[in-house]
C-alpha cells in the first residue's frame, strides 16, 4: 500500500477546499442557517410537532443530509474533474499507485469535508433550534456511510463528465429534487397513500429516515431497511469505480 | 550485456479510432545516456513515452522499466520515472511548494524538505515557493513541472518537448540541471523539436515516424555514417560556367558565380578531395577562402524522413 501517495492526495484535496473557505465552508452553512431560520424558528413555531418532535428539530436531520448530498456530490466531482481537465491528472495516472488508494485519496478527502461541514450544520443549528441526539454513534455511523457514498458517486462523475455543466447536472437536477422530495421537511407519513408509496422509491427517503432516526428515535423506514439502501449504493458505487479503472473509462485509453 | 534500463519489445499500439500510433516498436535505452527521441508531429513519440509512463494502455508487446513490466510491476516501475509533460499540465491554484510536496508524496517518497529545497534552488523557483503557481509566466511554470517531476529522486527522466515556448535562459538553466542529473547517473530521454539541442546534449539518438523506429545510433556515429561533408570555395572573379579541368566533377556554383560548392562522402576514402582541388589550381581560378562543412543532424533527420515515406 502506498500510504505516502494517499496522504499525498488526501491532504492536497483538504488544501484545494482551505483555499475557498467561502465556498467550501461558509456558503452552505450560511444556506442552512437561512433554512433553519425560515422553516425551523419563524415557520416551526407556528406548526404542530411530528411524532413528539417540534418541526425545527424535527428538519435538522433532513437539512444536514440535504447539504451533505449535494456538497459531497458537487464537491468530489470537482476534485477529480479539476485535474482532469487541466490535465494535471497525468502525475496521478503515471505515479505508483493503485486504483484503490487514489480513490482512497480523493473519497477520503471529500468524505472528511462532508463530515466537518455537517458537524458545522449540527452545531450553527444549536443557535436557532433546540434538540437533542439519542443514538450519536449511529448518527456518526449514518453520516460517515452517506458522505463516503456520495462522495464516491461525485468521483464517478466527475471522471465521466466532459464538461463543467454536465459536472452540475446530477447534484442539481437529481440529487437536490431527491433530497427535497425524501422527506427532509416531512414525514412521509403525512402524504396521501398513493405518494407514500411512490417516495419509497426514492433511495434518499431511507437516508434521511435513517439519519434521523439516529436523532429522535423515529423513523418513516426501519432501520434495518435504511442501513441496507445505503451499504447497496456503495457498493454499487463501488463495483463501478473498479469497472473504471479496470477499463480505463475516459481515464486512458 | 549492457544494461537496459528502458526495454520496449515489439510493442503496438491502434488508438479506439483507429489510428495506429506504434507499430512494433523495439527500443532500448541504457542507464545514465542521454536518449534524444525526434520525429515530426504525430510520429508516435509521445505516445512511446505516455506508455512507458503508465499514461496509455500497453497495446500488443511488452515495456519494462529497470526489469520491471510495466502492467505487472507498474508501481516499481512507476516508482523510477519522472516525466515533463509537453502542455502545462498543472492546477494553477496550488502553491509551488504545496505541489512539490504531493510530487514526493503520491511516487511515494517521505517527505524530504532539503532536498525540494535543493531542486527549486537548482530550477530558481525557491523565491516562488510561496507563490500561486497561476501568477508564474509560462517559463516559471514550465520550471515547476520540471521541478515536480524530480521531486521523488527519479532515476529516468522523461522530457516532452521540454524546450518549446522558453527563454534562452531557462533553456541554459535546463540543460545544465540535465548535464547535472548525468552526472548523477540518471538517465534522460527527450523528446525535442530543436535538433540542434538533441545535437548538443544527446548520446544517442533514435529517429521515429509513422509509429516506427526508422534508426537508433550513437550520435558520432550517426553523424559520421550519414553526415556529408561540403567544401565550399569562395572565387575572387566570379565565372558563367566551369572550366573544362572542372566539369568532371558536379559544382554547385551561386548565382554571383562567386561560390563553388562540392558536396563529398567524408567516410570514403576516395572522396576525390584531393583531386578536386588539384584541378582548381589546374584551372587557374583563384580563391579567396575554403571552407569545409558538416552537414548537420537537421538534415539527416530531414533525409531520413523524406526516404521513409
Amino acid at each position: 500500500m502506498n500510504w505516502y501517495a494517499i496522504k499525498a492526495i488526501y491532504l492536497s484535496e483538504l488544501h484545494r477546499s482551505w483555499r475557498t473557505p467561502l465556498q467550501s465552508i461558509a456558503s452552505p452553512v450560511l444556506s442552512t442557517s437561512l433554512y433553519f431560520i425560515v422553516f425551523g424558528s419563524a415557520i416551526g413555531s407556528a406548526m404542530t410537532s411530528i411524532g413528539g418532535v417540534s418541526y425545527g428539530a424535527f428538519i435538522i436531520p433532513g437539512l444536514i443530509m440535504l447539504m451533505v448530498l449535494t456538497e459531497t456530490t458537487s464537491n468530489a466531482s470537482f476534485g477529480i474533474y479539476m485535474p482532469k481537465w487541466s490535465g494535471a491528472i497525468y502525475e496521478v495516472l503515471s505515479a505508483p499507485v493503485s486504483a484503490f488508494e487514489i480513490v482512497v485519496g480523493y473519497v477520503g478527502a471529500a468524505a472528511t469535508k462532508s463530515i466537518i461541514l455537517a458537524m458545522l450544520i449540527l452545531l450553527t443549528a444549536r443557535l436557532f433550534v433546540d434538540y437533542s441526539i439519542l443514538h450519536p454513534l449511529w448518527m456518526m455511523l449514518f453520516l460517515v456511510l452517506t458522505c463516503i457514498t456520495f462522495s464516491m458517486l461525485g468521483f464517478i462523475l466527475g471522471v465521466v463528465a466532459d464538461g463543467f455543466e454536465k459536472l452540475q447536472v446530477i447534484p442539481l437536477m437529481v440529487v437536490t429534487p431527491l433530497a427535497f422530495l425524501g422527506g427532509t421537511f416531512y414525514s412521509i407519513s403525512m402524504l396521501p397513500e398513493f405518494w407514500q408509496k411512490v417516495t419509497l422509491f426514492n433511495p434518499v427517503v431511507y437516508l434521511v429516515s435513517g439519519f434521523r432516526w439516529s436523532f429522535y428515535g423515529t423513523a418513516d423506514v426501519s432501520l434495518t431497511f435504511s442501513l441496507v439502501m445505503i451499504s447497496t449504493f456503495l457498493l454499487i458505487f463501488l463495483l463501478f469505480i473498479w469497472w473504471i479503472f479496470k477499463t480505463g473509462y475516459k481515464v486512458k485509453v | 550485456m549492457e544494461d537496459h534500463i528502458i526495454d520496449v519489445r515489439n510493442l503496438s499500439k491502434q488508438y479506439p479510432s483507429g489510428f495506429q500510433a506504434l507499430k512494433q516498436v523495439n527500443l532500448q535505452i541504457k542507464r545514465g545516456e542521454i536518449f534524444a527521441l525526434l520525429g515530426p508531429n504525430g510520429a508516435g513519440k509521445t505516445t512511446l513515452i505516455s506508455i512507458i509512463c503508465g499514461l496509455v494502455n500497453v497495446g500488443e508487446g511488452e515495456v519494462l522499466v529497470g526489469g520491471y513490466d510495466v502492467v505487472k510491476q507498474y508501481r516499481q516501475a512507476r516508482q523510477q520515472i519522472g516525466l515533463v509533460p509537453q502542455e502545462l499540465a498543472i492546477d494553477v491554484f496550488a502553491f509551488v511548494w504545496n505541489t512539490m510536496v504531493f510530487s514526493r508524496g503520491v511516487f511515494g517518497k517521505p517527505r524530504d524538505d532539503a532536498y525540494l529545497e535543493e531542486i527549486l534552488k537548482a530550477l530558481s523557483l525557491w523565491d516562488k515557493r510561496h507563490a500561486k503557481i497561476q501568477f508564474l509566466s509560462g517559463g516559471m511554470k514550465r520550471r515547476v513541472l520540471i521541478a515536480k517531476a524530480l521531486a521523488h529522486e527519479p532515476e529516468i527522466l522523461f522530457l516532452d518537448e521540454p524546450t518549446a515556448g522558453v527563454d534562452v535562459e531557462l533553456r541554459r538553466d535546463m540543460w545544465r540541471l540535465v548535464e547535472k542529473l548525468r552526472q548523477r547517473g540518471t538517465t534522460i530521454i527527450l523528446t525535442t523539436h530543436y535538433i540542434e539541442e538533441a545535437e548538443e546534449i544527446a548520446d544517442r539518438i533514435g529517429i521515429i515516424n509513422n509509429g516506427e523506429i526508422l534508426l537508433v545510433d550513437n550520435k558520432r556515429d550517426l553523424m559520421k555514417k550519414l553526415g556529408r561533408k561540403q567544401l565550399i570555395l569562395q572565387l575572387q572573379q566570379p565565372i558563367s560556367q566551369l572550366p573544362k579541368e572542372l566539369q568532371k566533377f558536379v559544382f554547385d556554383i551561386d548565382e554571383d558565380g562567386k561560390k563553388l560548392t562540392y558536396d563529398y562522402d567524408d567516410n570514403q576514402s576516395n572522396n576525390n578531395v584531393t583531386e578536386v582541388l588539384a584541378a582548381i589550381h589546374r584551372s587557374g581560378i583563384e580563391l579567396s577562402d575554403v571552407q569545409t562543412k558538416q552537414s548537420t543532424l537537421e538534415q539527416i533527420f530531414v533525409g531520413l524522413l523524406e526516404e521513409s515515406k
